[in-house]
Parts: C-alpha cells; structure tokens; sequence
C-alpha cells in the first residue's frame, strides 16, 4: 500500500508541476489528466471506488474535454508566446516564496497531528450500492441543492456566452 | 490505516493544493489559473477521502462528491468568461483584466 502511495503520488505530483510549468495550454491539460489519473489510483487504494471512478469520468474525461474545446475554440488564431509582456518583476520569487510558506504550515500541522483511528471499514465501504444509499438518504437535501447549482452554473454559461456581439 | 500512511496522504495532499496555489499567484494565463484552481480542489478532496477512511465513515466521500459538482459548476462558469474575454480582445492577460480595480 505504501508502494502505491508512493508512485501514484509521485505521478500526480508531476502531473501538477506540468501544469504549472507548461508553456503550451494542452501540454498543461494533458498533465492534469495524468495528475487526475494518479489521484484516482490513491482514491483506490483509500477504498473510494466509486469516487475514483467518478474522478475518471467526470474530472479526466468531461471537464478536461471542456477545457481542451475551450482552448482549440480560442487559441488557434494566434501564437500564444507572441506579444508577451514582460513579468511584473518578482512575481514568481514573491510567489514560490508564499506557497512554501503555505506548504510548511500545512506539513507542520499534518506532522503534528494526532488522529485516533476509527473503527474497521466493512466489506461494502466505499461501493456504489454503499455510496448510493448514503447519498439518497442521510444527505438527500444536499444532493437536491446540488442539482440546483448545476441549474444555474448552466443559466449563466447561456446568458454569459450566448448573447449576441455587441 | 497507520499513521505514518495517514500522514503521508495528508502531506501529499498540502502538496497538491501548494502546487496549484503557486500556479495561480505564478501564471498570467486565466485559462492555466482555472486548472490550477482545479490541482487546488483535488488536493482537497484527497484530504477528505484519506480521513473518511481514516475514520471509516463515508460522510468524507459524499464530501468529495459535493466537492466535484461544485468543480464542474465552477469550471462551466469560470471557462464562460474566458471565452467572453477573448472574445472582447486578443490576448488576455490576468494583469490587464483590472476596470473592477478601486
């Protein structure tokens, strides 16, 4: 388990350094999709299988295809690196130095942690059927709350993007 | 689940979220700043699954659903005015987007 742990989190880790370092709007939505592969591999080894599932489908399939529609859509036309303006002077110093500042505070509470373990998982943790019965019963109103959100996040993306030039 | 495992998910979790913050205080694009905002959400949402299993309790999982809807509302949103903003000019940059500015 700790093996897993290791090269899934190696891979998701670098999936994510792509992502920020990558000068090309693909390469960096390809190594989200590696980043959000490496992260289903540790949600299986945490027992979420539906979960890990659903990040497969939902995050590296639908919402990266997304993106991917976005960017052939908007930077066919031009040379991205073209006309780039020159760095606001320390921005990335100021910001590494911020995040590892971030970074270090996180660690140390997560080093310093004492968590008692709970009680054994049972066969079914983790499984659709398991999953299913949580969702539709104890968090029902959530769930319908949810359902709204996507309502309006839909209305809005009509309303933002499809009103005529004006 | 032991101890050492459970923090070594919850290290590798900071450090996903970190490496998504450096992203959006690093990178001008607002299109790689949403995909930064996206390793954020996921580094989150490993937090919430290693400690339902932690505890046994499945409540951390609906969790991370919850969390993942909100994602992809956040995504439809957040690419919509992408879009709006190239359409308005040729490059975007997140420096230049500052009329809200006081």
């Amino acid at each position: 388990m700790n093996a897993a742990l290791l090269i899934a989190g190696a891979i998701a880790v670098a999936g994510g350094l792509g992502v920020v370092i990558g000068r090309t709007p693909v390469h960096n939505v390809v190594s989200l999709i590696v980043s959000f592969i490496g992260l289903a591999v540790l949600y299986l080894t945490l027992d979420a299988e539906f979960i890990a599932i659903v990040q497969i489908i939902v995050y590296a399939g639908a919402i990266m295809v997304l993106f991917l529609f976005v960017i052939a859509l908007l930077t066919t036309r031009r040379d991205p690196v073209q006309n780039r303006k020159p760095e606001p002077s320390g921005q990335t110093f100021f910001g590494i130095v911020t995040a590892a500042a971030v970074l270090m505070f996180l660690v140390g509470g997560v080093l310093g942690l004492e968590a008692p373990g709970g009680e054994g998982i049972d066969e079914t943790f983790g499984q659709v059927a398991a999953f299913g019965r949580e969702l539709l019963t104890t968090h029902v109103f959530p769930f319908e709350i949810a359902a709204f959100v996507l309502l309006v996040a839909v209305v809005g993306v009509v309303i933002l993007v499809g009103r005529k030039q004006a | 689940m032991s101890e050492t495992a459970l923090q070594g998910y919850l290290a590798l979790s900071a450090l996903i979220f970190t490496l998504g913050g450096v992203g959006i205080m690093v990178r001008r694009s607002p299109l790689i700043m949403l995909m930064c905002v996206e390793l954020m959400w996921s580094g989150a949402a490993l937090a919430l699954i290693t400690f339902a299993r932690h505890v046994g309790n499945m409540d951390g999982h609906i969790f991370a659903f919850f969390v993942m809807i909100v994602a992809a509302a956040e995504v439809a949103i957040g690419l919509a005015l992408i879009v709006v903003l190239f359409r308005r000019r040729e490059e975007v940059d997140a420096d230049d987007i500052q009329q809200l500015r006081g």
